[in-house]
């Protein structure tokens, strides 16, 4: 099947600076995927190459099958991009700017469809407002909307909750997670870890305009060596014999870091030693956020992993 | 309706929203240079044989107006847009670089010939102007704006911030207008002046937009015509090509 997005050793140099360093990566079709990074890392650059708003050093990139430069009106119509900053025009009303941005794919009668949207949004109180009247977290939701008038079957998200209350972050993703089961690709980048864990199946993670990761959540978090122990303990010190694996000692929970699961005899044979009671014990997964700190600091020695 | 008539469609409905400023302000300040220019003159120059300088000055100072607001139109649209930074959802529809360029020039167009038509329309009231030939005015009035409308494209996109645009309006666009012979006939001048007026092509479309009134030009229609149409492939091709190659807009 024709991959949802598709880019091919892609460069970008901005003069001296290189954006992006010859990037591969392929979207599956209903995919939930999350593009990571630290800022300047090259997420919204690629985006923008995908979008055709940025024209790439070298490089192509695919939409649907369509070449986002030789065969930009398909390949524009298969995509809807949510921009990261809040922008908007400020001489139009909510619904004029829906209408024009669906004229603009050569959409005629799109009211009904703009309404759904507009309902599913929230927007229906200030569909006749002009977009300078709306607050922040209104204005994203109406970028949300735009994005959505002309049915892309790929949507991206360029930080789509930065700034929004928790309310509203949560009604985008039950939104945006019933386009994915509606057969949408979904490609988000966010500096919220725990949502991508939550919602993404796969995660790309971007440094200096490369990809160091490729790879499947689950895998992601299950390849990670090393676990975490947090105890609460009678009386409330730690062996000396166990000082060194000592992460933490916070309102009486001790965190330990252990390499393998076996170590927690040792762990427990110590404190039977001492003659320390555990009261408590729980071995912590290690998630996304955990991961992609432990990436990003050592993604020099890193090869980049693909699947 | 299509990409190309949405974009139409809401760039007219953009200045129309605030056509107090786009088009009757525009009409206010040009009938006080009527005012002031025709009390002060009206007695001491005749530009054309049996023409009074009133008569005279109408059509140049309407099609000023038109050029100016014509130039206004595109660029401010544009550079409102790019700094705004909503000119991206412009980008991300399949709109091709030769509909948003004509979608902004015929925008253009529309705003200069209202502002042009609503002060011929108010003059008149006051005024007996003849009128030889609708059809050469009329093709000066959109040779004149479409040009205008395409530079405005380039100033919009090029200008990084609204100074660099207030900079081009006011130290080209305006006295490159002002120096066209709105308020003179170039034959009044110098041989040096004259020349060089010779060189601006803004020159020719005051001239060719006379015509159509007077029957009378300091040069023919028909060189006027050539002119102004050599000018407008060029710049239009140089407009294409920065709207195809994404010059600044797609860095």
């Amino acid at each position: 099947m024709t991959p949802a997005i598709e880019v091919r050793q892609v460069y970008k140099r901005f003069g001296a600076l290189h954006a992006l360093h010859g990037i591969d990566l392929e979207i599956n079709t209903g995919e939930f995927f999350a593009l990571l990074g630290p800022n300047g890392a090259g997420k919204t650059t690629l985006i923008n190459i995908i979008a055709g708003l940025t024209l790439a050093s070298s490089g192509s990139a695919r939409v649907k099958g369509h070449d986002v430069v030789a065969e930009y009106r398909e390949a524009r119509r298969m995509l809807g991009v949510v921009p990261q900053e809040l922008v908007f025009d400020p001489f139009f009303t909510v619904r004029e700017t829906l209408l024009f941005q669906s004229g603009y794919y050569g959409i005629k009668k799109n009211n009904g469809w703009i309404d759904e949207i507009i309902h599913h949004l929230d927007l229906a109180d200030k569909a006749d407002t002009n977009m300078r009247s709306l607050s922040g977290g209104m204005k994203r939701r109406v970028l949300v909307a735009q994005a959505l008038v002309h049915k892309p079957p790929v949507i991206i998200l360029d930080e789509p909750t930065a700034g929004v209350d928790v309310e509203l972050r949560q009604a985008l993703w039950r939104f945006i997670k019933q386009l994915n089961r509606n057969g949408h690709t979904i490609v988000l980048t966010t500096h919220y870890l725990e949502e991508a864990e939550a919602l993404c199946n796969r995660v790309a993670m971007l440094k200096n305009g490369s990809i160091v990761v490729l790879e499947s959540v689950r895998n992601l978090i299950s390849n990670i060596s090393g676990h975490r122990i947090r105890l609460r303990l009678s009386p409330d010190t730690l062996p000396t014999a166990l000082q060194l694996l000592a992460i933490s000692h916070d309102q009486g929970y001790h965190v330990l870091a252990i390499e393998e699961c076996c170590q927690l005899e040792n762990v427990m044979a110590a404190l039977r030693a001492a003659q320390t009671q555990i009261l408590e014990l729980q071995i912590l997964q290690p998630d996304l956020e955990e991961v992609f700190v432990k990436i990003m600091h050592s993604a020099e020695n890193l090869k980049p992993v693909s699947v | 309706m299509n990409g190309f008539l949405t974009l139409l469609y809401k760039e007219l409905l953009r200045f129309w929203k605030v056509g107090f400023q786009t088009v009757f302000a525009p009409m206010l300040s040009t009938l006080l240079y009527l005012l002031i220019f025709s009390h002060m003159l009206e007695e001491r120059v005749q530009a054309y044989p049996g023409v009074t300088y009133t008569v005279f000055l109408i059509p140049g100072l309407v099609i000023m107006a038109m050029l100016q607001n014509a130039f206004a139109n595109s660029s401010s649209s544009l550079i409102q847009s790019i700094v705004s930074g909503n000119h991206i959802f412009m980008l991300l529809s399949p709109l091709s670089y030769q509909e948003i360029f004509t979608a902004y020039v015929l925008a253009s167009v529309v705003r200069g010939l209202a502002v042009g038509l609503g002060i011929y329309l108010i003059t008149l009231g006051f005024f007996e102007i003849p009128l030889y030939s609708f059809a050469w005015v009329f093709v000066f009035a959109l040779m004149g704006t479409a040009l205008l409308g395409a530079l405005g494209i380039i100033a919009g996109i090029w200008a990084e911030k609204f100074e660099h645009l207030s900079a081009l309006q006011n130290f080209i666009i305006l006295p490159l207008t002002f120096l066209s012979g709105v308020f003179y006939t170039i034959s009044s001048l110098p041989p040096f002046w004259r020349g060089l007026s010779y060189l601006n092509p803004f020159f020719y479309m005051v001239d060719g937009f006379r015509y159509g009134f007077f029957r009378t030009s300091d040069v023919s229609p028909y060189l006027s015509l050539g002119a102004l149409a050599a000018c407008f492939l060029a710049v239009s091709w140089l407009t294409l090509q920065m709207l195809k190659t994404g010059y600044k807009i797609r860095r």
